[in-house]
């Protein structure tokens, strides 16, 4: 049995003259122990409210979850024992300090005072915060700030771990420092249920990755599995003008073996048969047109190209608070 | 105990649900604390304002409003005390509401800890800044004329009463405030229900020379009770002042404490349910 079941999750909102939101709609999920697993999808898809029923915020209307054979539903407070959550819907207190914020918590999970200090000492070290630990959060940066949010969810070295999109809204400098903490943590054994909108996110830090649309999970597997089922090569082209894009799409059409898509903004792409010879003679074509290109080349295909294959849409990269479950 | 959850992590020590409910609930008191220590604006506007009310109230109107006995301020001391510790008690009400918008409910949700704790610290918190109030009022009551008439126990007696009334209404806030969940419409509303609750009362005028509607809702209305409660316990009630006819108005102190428990009882098991099924 996977370490982390999930089977059936229904959850259905109804927002004040609004239509019925299915924002769980009969997923499926099984993390193996000592692994990661990512949900990725877009906002709205069903990611942090798969993530509130398994860290017991939520019912569920439907299905069941087990973790490490503990009902969630039946026993959520043993759940609760041993498991730690972070990411965006767990804050921290903003005024407290780093160091008391990490002593409450260890209170809260009933270690005692002297091992909870002695938790949050360690792990104010581990995640490089011993400067600021005797300032209130309130005056911390995006990165620290989850920093200190992420060790709040470390304090009793649970066994599974969830973080709901751990880098959003961070700079580049901090999300790359806060990969290189979590896959620390993961190569100690922890199984790890992450939910992240950034491809590359997971690609980077995920065993294996279930795609959420719309409450379920339309596909899983590693990240290379997912890349190879949609298959071939792709060939971009990235346009000064977005205006030619009506002109450029036709020309994709024509060479392509697939609907050309829209990516960024200015960037189209389409899956090809012979990358080389298509991609010449689309350059070819688009220069004959008298378009003018900033950047045409192959690419083997991307995470994103998987989502735009499997939903239709692209992914949503925009660092808006995701509004898929009311709080 | 299964391989997974006994390798390395930190277990909790050893318990009773009451001695787990005792420590979360010192715990969560504490933080609300700090929080006072941390972010002064409200204690210092939980004490500015009653100092400015003793102060407005006693010379303002005191010039006008002939009380016999002790005078206006003295009068008009047990009115001030109750109206502080009332408007400090909504204070449970915007944090819980606040609390739940910044996350920070959900975290303490996903910890093996008791709900009913959270409230508890957040009320007893309303307690702290509404018992520094009171200290701080009382001061310059005395500054400015204030006389107490009856004995230290009696005394303590009303401050108690004011307390537990404050203290059984942050409860009721609490509840609102995970109910409403929103910060603003829960300062609004309470300023806009609580102002005229705490007007229409005798609080800061002899409720006996309103106009007869408003007479018979100051008379019904439950901070006239607390009013002339402490007002009898201060031994602070004007000589000749008729009780008013309703049996509320006659037993004012009787009917404080049956409301401080109806409120604990109702709404001490409604907001521990609330807490527990929050979005769901």
């Amino acid at each position: 049995m996977a370490f982390i079941e999930a089977s059936g999750l229904v959850k259905t909102y109804t927002p004040k003259g609004a239509p019925v939101v299915r924002a769980l709609d009969g997923l499926d999920l099984e993390v193996p122990q000592g692994t990661v697993t990512a949900l990725l999808g877009p906002n709205g898809a069903g990611k942090t409210t798969t993530v509130k029923v398994l860290t017991t915020l939520i019912r569920p209307d439907a299905g069941s979850a087990t973790i490490d054979g503990v009902d969630v539903l039946g026993d959520p407070q043993a759940i609760r024992r041993m498991i730690g959550a972070s990411g965006q819907y767990a804050a921290v207190d903003e005024n407290l300090t780093g160091f008391e914020n990490l002593v409450m918590v260890g209170k809260l999970y009933h270690l005692g005072t002297k091992v909870a200090k002695q938790r949050a000492t360690e792990l104010i070290e581990l995640f490089d915060l011993v400067d600021s630990q005797k300032r209130p959060v309130k005056g911390y940066s995006g990165g620290m700030r989850r920093r200190i949010d992420l060790a709040g969810a470390l304090v009793i070295k649970p066994p599974v771990l969830f973080l709901d999109e751990p880098t959003t809204g961070l700079d580049p400098r901090s999300r790359l420092g806060l990969w290189d903490v979590i896959e620390t943590l993961v190569s100690d054994g922890t199984t790890v249920l992450l939910t992240t909108q950034y491809l590359d996110e997971a690609d980077r830090l995920a065993d294996s990755i279930s795609v959420i649309d719309e409450g379920r999970v339309i596909a899983k597997g590693t990240a290379d599995e997912l890349k190879s089922s949609v298959g071939g090569q792709r060939v971009a082209l990235t346009l000064v003008d977005p205006a030619d894009g009506a002109a450029v799409r036709d020309i994709l059409a024509r060479f392509g073996t697939g609907e050309p898509a829209l990516t960024g903004g200015r960037t189209w792409i389409v899956p090809v048969d012979d990358g080389p010879s298509a991609l010449s003679a689309i350059i070819g074509a688009v220069s004959a047109a008298g378009i003018a290109v900033h950047d045409a080349g192959m690419r083997r295909p991307t995470l994103d190209d998987v989502f735009l294959q499997l939903t239709g849409h692209v992914a949503e990269q925009q660092e808006e608070e995701a509004t898929e479950a009311p709080a | 105990m299964s391989t997974a959850t006994s390798s390395g992590t930190l277990q909790a020590i050893p318990g009773t649900p009451l001695s787990r409910l005792l420590s979360d609930g010192w715990v969560m008191s504490w933080r609300n604390m700090m929080k006072i220590v941390r972010v002064p604006d409200v204690l210092v506007f939980s004490l500015i304002q009653p100092i400015m009310f003793v102060l407005l109230f006693s010379y303002v109107f005191g010039a006008a409003i002939d009380i016999p006995g002790d005078g206006y301020t003295s009068f008009l001391m047990a009115g001030i005390f109750a109206q502080t510790v009332v408007f400090g008690s909504t204070y449970s009400g915007s944090a819980m509401a606040q609390d739940l918008k910044d996350g920070i409910i959900d975290r303490f949700r996903t910890l093996p800890m008791s709900g009913a704790a959270v409230l508890i610290g957040r009320t007893n918190g309303d307690l702290v800044i509404n018992a520094l109030a009171m200290t701080v009022m009382m001061g310059t009551g005395f500054i400015v004329g204030w006389r107490v008439n009856t004995s230290p126990l009696e005394f303590f007696a009303a401050v108690g009463l004011l307390l537990l009334f404050a203290y059984a209404f942050s409860w009721v806030m609490a509840f609102l405030g995970m109910s409403v969940r929103s910060p603003e419409v829960i300062n609004n509303a309470s300023f806009l229900i609580l102002f005229p609750l705490t007007f229409i009362s005798n609080a800061f005028v002899p409720s006996e020379n309103l106009p007869t509607p408003l007479r018979i809702f100051a008379e019904w209305n439950p901070v006239s009770s607390l009013v002339q409660s402490a007002r009898e316990l201060f031994g602070n009630v004007p000589p000749g002042t008729p009780a008013g006819d309703a049996w509320t108005a006659q037993n004012p102190i009787a009917t404080v404490l049956i409301g401080v428990v109806v409120l604990l009882l109702v709404f001490i098991p409604l907001s521990i349910r609330k807490f527990a099924t929050l979005s769901r």
